[in-house]
């Protein structure tokens, strides 16, 4: 069974190396500051024993206000899981540094949620849209685009 | 002298025999050797998460299907399942043998059907791929006699299945496992020491364990770079603990270790299937599902669940605000996730070896677009 790291436990150490970055911890769940992004990933890949090498699944959500990034991110040696969620608030492609040094597998996964969600991760060497077609208007998950 | 040569851009694709779908390749070349590759996708986008929220958790099962429709079993177990475990929903044992039955037989029709378009890819046109459509009909009859559908099957519900088997099913079935080893001997005879396979598969397109694992591979195209990772096992869902199976691996990730793999995985299937057979017989006749309000409002929360489809990991990410339709669906695709080392497994290589590069990672564009 894939066991569900304690958030807090992690927010400690994280604390330690990037002070300041975790500004939540619930469950199996963190919450990261929109800047420090890429260095709590690289320190939650690297760390003993978190370990985080497979991230599972990358996407984000529309809560009117803001919206979540959210990663889904697991470690095949030692077979635990972690949730990691950053909130924008404020405009409307918010900007987040991009997690692509740390693990390949966001490559198409971050280019799908800019082109959904309009949210903009920097440092990806091809931030394109992926399913529509460039020059297309608008973000069609965000709630406020109408279908 | 040395011939100046100059790098050429061609497209293959959208509209390929060889790319499954509607995928487009931008290839550039030095001569014949790939120099750069970008996968572009999006001719098939239906807009399937954008659906979830306008339709109840119950409406949305039958669009799962259409996502990967060559194993839309798999698709309404991972999106059940997710909603199940987001709501609390339990299942009577009844339902979990026969999800576990036609998992696996979904897993066999698929794999049918990635080794015989991977054959067709190396240039052996039809003949292999008619001998597996020959097993997969016996599938196909199979589900049929379930749920009245070939393709798109909208067989599974929350708390259980829509049906329960019907008489015939159990015996058809049982002679379906029986000749199965058989058929896999005989592939395995024709194929695995051929030859010509040999030649163009072996050391073909090498996927290294750590990038296999850096880039979210998934499925077979992880195991066969020799990563013994199956969330059947190591996230186990449904009946799967008291189940035995071995996880197949390949030796060095190459091509062939990819097709092999497939091959292996269709021989546990088969083992997994005669073990739920016997299970299912013993159990006394009951319900096949929960008592579950037809319109499920899950509570507020969210919920990440997977299950190994035949292609990989496929994940179902909801979260619900309490209402009558998921406020956010995201479908984690192993279809897509799986492309992103194309490129790093054709670069330095010939276009006709592209294609079985490209072949072996098994994609159908159904779930690449969603």
């Amino acid at each position: 069974m894939t066991q569900p790291l304690s958030g807090k436990e992690v927010a400690e150490r994280i604390q330690d190396q990037v002070p300041g970055a975790v500004l939540l911890a619930d469950g199996a769940c963190i919450c990261v500051r929109p800047g420090s992004v890429a260095q709590v990933a690289q320190f939650l890949k690297e760390a003993a024993g978190l370990e985080m090498d497979y991230l599972n699944n990358l996407t984000a959500a529309d809560y009117l206000d803001y919206v979540e990034v959210v990663y889904h991110l697991s470690s095949l040696k030692h077979n635990h899981s972690l949730t990691m969620k950053v909130q924008c608030w404020g405009p409307d492609e918010p900007e987040v540094p991009s997690v692509y040094p740390v693990w390949r597998g966001a490559d198409l996964q971050e280019r799908e949620c800019y082109d959904m969600f309009g949210v903009r991760f920097v440092g990806h060497p091809n931030p394109k849209r992926i399913l529509f077609w460039e020059g297309f208007e608008g973000h069609v998950l965000r709630k406020e685009f109408i279908a | 002298m040395a011939i100046r040569t100059q790098p050429v851009t061609i497209n293959i694709g959208p509209q390929h025999p060889s790319t499954h779908g509607v995928l487009r390749l931008r290839v550039t070349f030095d001569g014949e050797v790939i120099i750069d590759l970008e996968p572009i996708f999006g001719y098939l986008h239906r807009g399937k998460e954008k659906l979830a929220e306008a339709r109840t958790y119950t409406q949305f099962i039958p669009i799962t299907d259409r996502a990967d429709y060559l194993a839309s079993m798999s698709n309404n177990w991972a999106y059940c399942l997710a909603v199940e475990r987001l709501a609390g929903i339990e299942l009577p044992e009844r339902a979990e043998y026969i999800r576990v039955l036609v998992g696996e037989m979904m897993r066999i029709s698929n794999h049918l059907m990635a080794v015989g378009f991977f054959l067709n890819d190396c240039g052996a046109f039809f003949t292999p791929l008619l001998y597996m459509y020959r097993e997969r009909e016996k599938l196909l009859d199979l589900f049929d006699m379930l749920c009245g559908q070939r393709l798109n099957y909208n067989y599974m519900r929350f708390g259980g299945v829509s049906q329960d088997l019907p008489a015939e099913f159990l015996p058809a079935l049982k002679r379906f496992v029986q000749e199965m080893p058989g058929y896999i001997d005989e592939y395995e005879q024709l194929l695995v020491t051929n030859e010509i396979l040999l030649a163009r598969s072996k050391g073909v397109g090498i996927l290294s364990p750590e990038l296999a694992i850096n880039a979210s591979a998934s499925g077979p195209v992880l195991r066969a770079s020799g990563v013994k990772w199956d969330i059947r096992r190591a996230d186990p869902y449904s009946l799967y603990p008291h189940l035995e199976f071995d996880i197949p691996t390949g030796l060095q990730g190459d091509t062939y270790d990819r097709f092999y793999v497939r091959l292996q995985e269709m021989r546990q299937s088969v083992r997994i299937l005669q073990q739920a057979i016997t299970g299912i017989e013993q159990l006394p006749p009951g319900v096949y599902r929960a008592e579950v309000p037809s319109l499920v409002r899950p509570p507020r929360g969210e919920v990440y669940s997977r299950i190994e489809s035949p292609k990989g990991e496929l994940g179902y990410y909801i979260v619900s605000d309490g209402g009558v339709s998921p406020w956010r669906c995201r479908i984690r695709a192993p279809s897509q996730i799986n492309l992103t080392v194309l490129r790093d497994m054709a670069v330095g290589w010939k276009l006709a070896d592209l294609i079985i590069i490209f072949g072996s990672i098994d994609i159908v564009m159904g779930e690449v677009d969603r």
